[in-house]
């Protein structure tokens, strides 16, 4: 069923040929339009009226159908938040578990309705605390967590499976996933009880956000091993958050976001494949993480395009028939690097915009970066405002209250559709360079510098707009009063990198060195064979070997990745 | 007169901090304005900065840090300048998010010049040109 009516279409196109009769027609006239194409902000050419000619070729069905329905463009679930509003997901983390814990408290006591954390960089890339690169930077950005008492200690009085958790951690994923069903384990939850995500996104790290820990083979090994365990043994667990936030925070433009995250899953899909997997059984589990930037229809074309987009592949190239594994479910986060130092309470407004673009395009769960961000990690002050920003646009504003309230719009639908293109363009890129087949095209991307590259343009080409004042930011390029309260930011606590210090001295001095040795043993071994590595890292775990010991033996089998420096 | 060589640049990531976008803009700017670039990438120490700078006769070293470890990484920083006697011929500059009230204890220890997030690229290549050390 066409979505407009052919004849209707060409008398409204001879219509504006015509020049209309329109009554305001003189009066626009005299308005002039700057000579200056617009733009969105990743520059893709906006007009300043849309009208059904626009999307002629536009099927109801076939592009769009039903919000629940192949391609899934106006949304993954029938009844969309009618029958269940966003999760609201603050992602905390600082210090050592302790504090988080006690954060992690306060957002649940503020309306937060599943738990996130953020590790701080030793972590990230797989170092102790104790370790020398690691000084300075223990608990800083993020939580410290070295061994599993520390996540125990983390989650201490929160019932497993009573939140779903986020844990933002990429190759060194499968150590704390391991702390955390060791954890369960011991708290008498059972692992099929447990829900939520591990982020386990290891090919983004080299583009994206930058704490890898070993070369990208490697990497994809320990990403699919614990896919395919978790698939068997943790079924409600999403294994993989296929993330371009990291990549869009990087730099890149909206469409390259989408292409390369699409890009991501498209290998992840071959490398189950690849082990014998079916996609019907772990693309299910397979999830999605956006950022949403200012330029508000932009990002929920691009929120509706990454539905349909990933619909057809997962249905058409790689064979899936269970609907589920087609679905594009995403969390979203409000891009930190929108926030302006100048004028910090602004930054409430853009975070709201923000907010919107990504409910109105769908998102299944929300993170709205704190005002503060641009100074330091934020203050529990500028978490409870997050919350509340997100529970106003979900109980005052009306929008939750219709699935996919901007489909059909011309516009919306026309920018869906040039974004969906532009994004499938550079995957075909990605796809030649691994002469059909996306794993070895990523591999080739990654290794040759070549997604470093397409993004460092972008995102000097971006700041070039800011600098020539072709894209104003209130406080930014262009000046504001001065009207900023004084802030009241997050301190952060220096004795804490020596509270975790000690904590994991502790941990180490207790344990039977023997039965740890011989975890790391048969680690080592293991990930010297093709064992799957995840019943490995458990028993690791267990004998609390620490997160820097274990990512030491995938250093030493791996390797090691060096930054290339391309800018 | 203004020293007609064209300036030469190191900059650098400390520390394991993954927040890289500033430091690459920076680098393509200044390359754009006529300098002489030399990204070193992260997770570099000190040392090797200073042991590149001295090699390489560096007017500028510009570190990138938003991991909140700017304050014990510049201090190396300058302590790894200083053991090798350079730091009267280099410029020691940082980027990132850098708290207001940390500017004034970052210029004590010796940083020559601080810009935080949203600081503007003609605005560090003029510091840059206005402050580069003269050179026997």
């Amino acid at each position: 069923m066409p979505l407009y009516d052919k004849d209707a279409l060409d008398s409204a196109r001879a219509n504006h040929a015509s020049g209309g009769h329109d009554e305001l027609s003189t009066v626009a006239n005299k308005m002039t339009e700057p000579l200056d194409q617009f733009q969105t902000i990743s520059g893709i050419p906006v007009e300043g009226v849309y009208t059904p000619q626009d999307n002629s070729a536009l099927n109801y069905d076939k592009d769009l159908g039903n919000p629940g329905q192949f391609p899934f463009t106006r949304g993954v679930y029938p009844t969309m938040y009618r029958g269940r509003q966003w999760s609201r997901r603050q992602i905390a983390g600082f210090g050592t578990a302790t504090s988080t814990n006690e954060r992690f408290k306060f957002l649940m006591a503020n309306g937060q309705t599943g738990l996130s954390t953020d590790f701080d960089h030793p972590t990230l890339t797989g170092y102790d605390s104790l370790h020398p690169l690691s000084e300075g930077e223990v608990g800083r950005l993020g939580v410290a967590i070295d061994t599993l008492p520390d996540m125990a200690e983390l989650f201490n009085g929160i019932p497993l499976d009573g939140v779903s958790i986020s844990l933002t951690i990429n190759h060194p994923a499968i150590v704390l996933l391991s702390f955390l069903l060791e954890h369960a384990k011991d708290q008498g939850v059972s692992w099929d009880r447990l829900r939520g995500t591990v982020q386990n996104d290891s090919l983004k790290e080299f583009h994206g956000q930058k704490t890898f820990a070993v070369p990208p083979r490697g990497g994809f090994r320990m990403t699919m091993d614990l896919v395919e365990y978790c698939t068997k043994h943790v079924p409600a667990w999403n294994t993989i958050s296929i993330s371009g936030y990291h990549t869009r925070e990087a730099g890149s433009d909206a469409v390259q976001e989408l292409a390369f995250t699409l890009a991501q899953g498209m290998a992840y899909i071959e490398g189950g494949q690849r082990r014998g997997m079916s996609v019907d059984t772990f693309a299910p589990r397979l999830s999605f993480f956006f950022g949403v930037h200012m330029d508000f229809f932009e990002e929920i074309a691009k929120l509706r395009a990454a539905r349909r987009l990933w619909a057809r592949i997962v249905k058409e190239r790689y064979g899936a028939t269970n609907p589920r594994a087609m679905l594009c479910r995403f969390h979203s986060q409000t891009l930190g690097s929108t926030l302006v130092r100048n004028g910090m309470l602004n930054n409430i407004v853009r975070g709201t915009s923000q907010a919107l673009a990504a409910v109105l395009g769908g998102t299944q769960s929300l993170h709205v970066s704190g005002y503060d961000e641009a100074h330091d990690i934020p203050s529990e002050e500028a978490m409870r405002m997050s919350l509340t920003t997100q529970r106003i646009l979900g109980s005052e504003t009306g929008v939750p209250d219709t699935a996919d309230p901007l489909g059909g719009s011309f516009f919306i639908e026309n920018l869906t559709n040039e974004i969906e293109e532009r994004a499938m363009a550079h995957i075909k890129k990605i796809d030649n360079m691994g002469n059909g087949s996306m794993l070895d095209g990523m591999f080739a991307a990654i290794e040759s510098g070549y997604i470093e590259k397409e993004i460092s343009d972008a995102s000097y080409n971006y700041q070039k707009r800011i600098e020539n004042k072709d894209y104003v930011v209130l406080g930014l390029n262009e000046p504001i009063p001065d009207a900023t309260l004084p802030p009241k930011l997050y301190e952060h606590d220096d004795l804490e990198e020596e509270r975790q210090k000690e904590r994991l001295a502790n941990v180490v001095r207790r344990r039977d060195p023997q039965i740890t040795a011989g975890a790391l043993d048969a680690l080592r071994e293991g990930t010297a064979g093709d064992a799957n590595l995840m019943p490995l890292v458990l028993d690791a775990a267990r004998s609390h070997a620490t997160e820097g010991e274990i990512m030491g033996v995938f250093r030493e089998i791996f390797g090691e990745h060096q930054d290339p420096g391309i800018f | 007169m203004d020293d007609p060589r064209p300036i030469k640049v190191l900059l650098a990531k400390l520390g394991l901090d993954g927040h890289d976008r500033g430091v690459k803009v920076v680098a393509r700017a200044l390359q754009d304005a006529g300098m002489e670039v030399v990204y070193m990438g992260m997770r570099v120490t000190p040392e090797t900065v200073a042991s590149r700078a001295e090699e390489e006769a560096a007017d500028v070293i510009g570190i990138s840090l938003l991991s909140g470890a700017h304050k014990k990484l510049m201090q190396a920083m300058i302590k790894s300048v200083e053991e090798r006697e350079i730091r009267d011929e280099v410029l020691i500059l940082v980027g990132g998010t850098i708290p207001e009230g940390d500017e004034e204890e970052l210029a004590a220890i010796g940083v020559d010049g601080v810009f935080p997030v949203g600081s503007s690229l003609s605005d560090i290549e003029h510091f840059i040109r206005e402050h580069r050390k003269p050179r026997a």
